[in-house]
C-alpha cells in the first residue's frame, strides 16, 4: 500500500515545525514557504511522518493511502 | 503492572498522555477528568483564528472525535479537589473519587486575574473556550476601543486581533518593556513597537488603578480610558490548590525529577509541570508552550508505563518552543534566553522586523527569537538541542539572509 504527504496550503503557516521532525519531505525556504521535497517517501518515513502530522500547529498535513 | 490509570486534565497535556497510553498498550482502566465540559480542544486560536471568526472547527484537535473509541471514561466539567496519595484516590467535586494506580497530573494553569479589574461587565480573562465565546460575544455587542491589560503573548494576540477587526485598541502593560525577561529589553522594544507599527495605543510603564461605575479605566499614569470591552492578560498560575497538603512537593507547578517523575507512581506533564531539563544546565523549568504539553504529555506516558523498569538516564530535555502570530508576523522563540550572557541579531534587522536574535549562555546558543523567520527557528532549535558552541553558531548565522 502506498501513501502521500499532502499539505493543505490554506492552512500552512509555515511554522516549520514539520521541517524539524523530517527534513528529508518538508522544507520552508527562505521565502518562508513550505515545499514538500516528497509526496510520496519511503515507509521508512512513515512514523516520522505522522509524527509531523500531530505536531503541525494547523493541523495542515494529512497522510492519504494512495 | 498498572490497572488504573487516572488522567487528571483533559487538554492537550492530558490528551497526549491518554491517547500515548493506549498506543503503548496499556488496556486497563483509563479515566481523564477535565474541569472544562468540553472534550479537548486547541488553545492557541481562542486569541487568533478563533476569536476573528467564531468559527470553533478552528479549535478541533485531531483525533478528538473519534475519542469514544479509546475505551476512555470521561469525567469532564468535573474539577478535582484532593489527592489521597497512600490511599491512591482522586476526589472530584461531585463527591465522588477515583481510584487509581497510576496518575498523570495534566490541570494545566489558571488565568490570571486583576483586583483591580473584576472580571464580568465587558472585564474578561481569556484561557477556556468558555472565556473566548463570553469574550467574542461581547466585542459583538458592544462597539468601541479595547483595552488590553498585559502585553505579554496573550495579551498582544488579542491586540493585533482586535486591531485587525478595526477596533481601536489601547495596550496597557506595568512594566517597561514588554517580555523582557522572556527575550530581554532590546527585542522586548520591537515587539512593543510592532503594535504601535500597526495603530495600536502602547502605554508601556502603566498599572491600572481601578474602574468606576461608568465602566471607564483609571491608569496609573493619571489617564482614563473609556473602554467598550476589557481583556485582562497577566498570565497564568498553575492549578496545583487541590494538591496542596497531598504530599507531593509544589513549588509554582508540581515539581518532578528529570523524567516527569512527582511520587511513585505520580507524573506531571505541561503548564502545571515543573522539572530540571538537563539540557539547560539542569535549570528547574516549568514550560506554557503548546509543543511541550504534546510533548511532555506523551514522555511522561512512557515514563508511568515503565515504572522500575525506566533507564534513569533517559530524561525530559527537550528545547522549547513556540509560536504567537500578530499582525503579518510570525514570532518564533526556540529555547530559553533565562541567564543569557551574548545576544547577536542575524537573519535581518530590527526596523525590517524580520530578523533573528540569538542568545548565549557560558559559551553555547541556549535561544533564539524570530520575527518572520521560521525557517531559521527551526535550524537554531537543532543547534541547541546539540549545545552548540556560541562562537560557531555566529558564524553560521553569519550566513542567513
Amino acid at each position: 500500500m502506498g501513501w502521500r504527504v499532502v499539505v493543505d496550503m490554506d492552512l500552512c503557516e509555515s511554522n516549520a515545525v514539520c521541517m524539524a521532525v523530517l527534513p528529508e519531505v518538508f522544507e520552508v525556504r527562505d521565502d518562508d514557504l513550505l515545499y514538500v521535497l516528497d509526496e510520496t517517501p519511503p515507509d521508512s518515513m512513515r512514523a516520522k511522518a505522522e509524527e509531523a502530522v500531530a505536531r503541525c500547529p494547523k493541523q495542515a498535513i494529512a497522510i492519504v493511502e494512495a | 503492572m498498572l490497572r488504573r490509570i487516572a488522567v487528571v486534565g483533559a487538554s492537550l497535556a492530558g490528551w497526549h498522555a491518554a491517547t500515548t497510553l493506549r498506543r503503548e498498550g496499556f488496556d486497563g482502566e483509563l479515566t481523564v477528568i477535565g474541569a472544562e465540559a468540553e472534550p479537548p480542544y486547541d488553545r492557541p486560536p481562542l486569541s487568533k483564528a478563533f476569536l476573528a471568526t467564531g468559527d470553533e472547527n478552528k479549535v478541533a484537535l485531531a483525533g478528538v472525535a473519534d475519542r469514544e473509541s479509546l475505551g476512555i471514561t470521561w469525567r469532564l466539567g468535573r474539577r478535582a479537589t484532593g489527592l489521597r496519595l497512600a490511599e491512591r484516590t482522586v476526589g472530584l467535586d461531585d463527591g465522588s473519587e477515583v481510584a487509581f494506580d497510576g496518575l498523570v497530573l495534566a490541570g494545566g494553569a489558571d488565568v490570571r486575574t486583576l483586583p483591580s479589574l473584576p472580571v464580568g461587565d465587558g472585564v474578561h480573562a481569556l484561557r477556556t473556550l468558555a472565556d473566548a465565546r463570553a469574550l467574542r460575544a461581547d466585542l459583538d455587542r458592544r462597539p468601541g476601543p479595547v483595552l488590553v491589560v498585559g502585553a505579554g503573548f496573550i495579551g498582544a494576540e488579542v491586540a493585533a486581533t482586535c486591531r485587525e477587526a478595526g477596533r481601536d485598541v489601547v495596550l496597557v502593560e506595568a512594566a517597561a518593556v514588554p517580555l523582557e525577561r522572556a527575550v530581554g529589553a532590546e527585542i522586548g522594544a520591537v515587539c512593543g513597537a510592532l503594535h504601535r507599527d500597526h495603530g495600536v495605543d502602547l502605554r508601556l510603564g502603566t498599572a491600572v488603578v481601578g474602574r468606576d461605575a461608568s465602566g471607564a479605566v483609571a491608569l496609573g499614569d493619571g489617564t482614563t480610558v473609556d473602554a467598550a470591552v476589557v481583556v485582562v492578560g497577566v498570565g497564568v498560575s498553575p492549578a496545583t490548590g487541590w494538591l496542596e497538603g497531598s504530599g507531593l512537593t509544589i513549588d509554582d507547578g508540581v515539581v518532578c525529577d528529570g523524567t516527569g517523575l512527582a511520587a511513585p507512581g505520580v507524573v506531571a506533564a505541561g503548564d502545571i509541570a515543573r522539572w530540571p531539563n538537563a539540557l539547560f544546565f539542569g535549570d528547574s523549568m516549568r514550560v506554557e508552550h503548546w509543543d511541550n504539553a504534546i510533548d511532555m504529555g506523551a514522555f511522561v506516558a512512557r515514563r508511568l508505563l515503565a515504572g522500575d523498569d525506566w533507564d534513569p538516564a533517559e530524561v525530559f530535555a527537550p528545547v522549547p518552543w513556540f509560536w504567537s502570530d500578530q499582525y503579518d508576523r510570525k514570532l518564533q522563540m526556540a529555547g530559553r534566553a533565562t541567564g543569557a550572557d551574548q545576544m547577536q541579531i542575524a537573519g535581518g534587522t530590527l526596523e525590517e522586523r524580520r530578523f533573528v536574535a540569538l542568545y548565549g549562555r557560558a559559551g553555547r546558543l541556549v535561544a533564539a527569537f524570530g520575527m518572520n523567520r521560521p525557517r531559521h527557528i527551526v535550524q537554531s532549535r537543532g543547534l541547541i538541542a546539540r549545545s552548540c558552541p556560541w562562537d560557531e553558531a555566529r558564524e553560521l548565522a553569519a550566513a542567513w539572509t
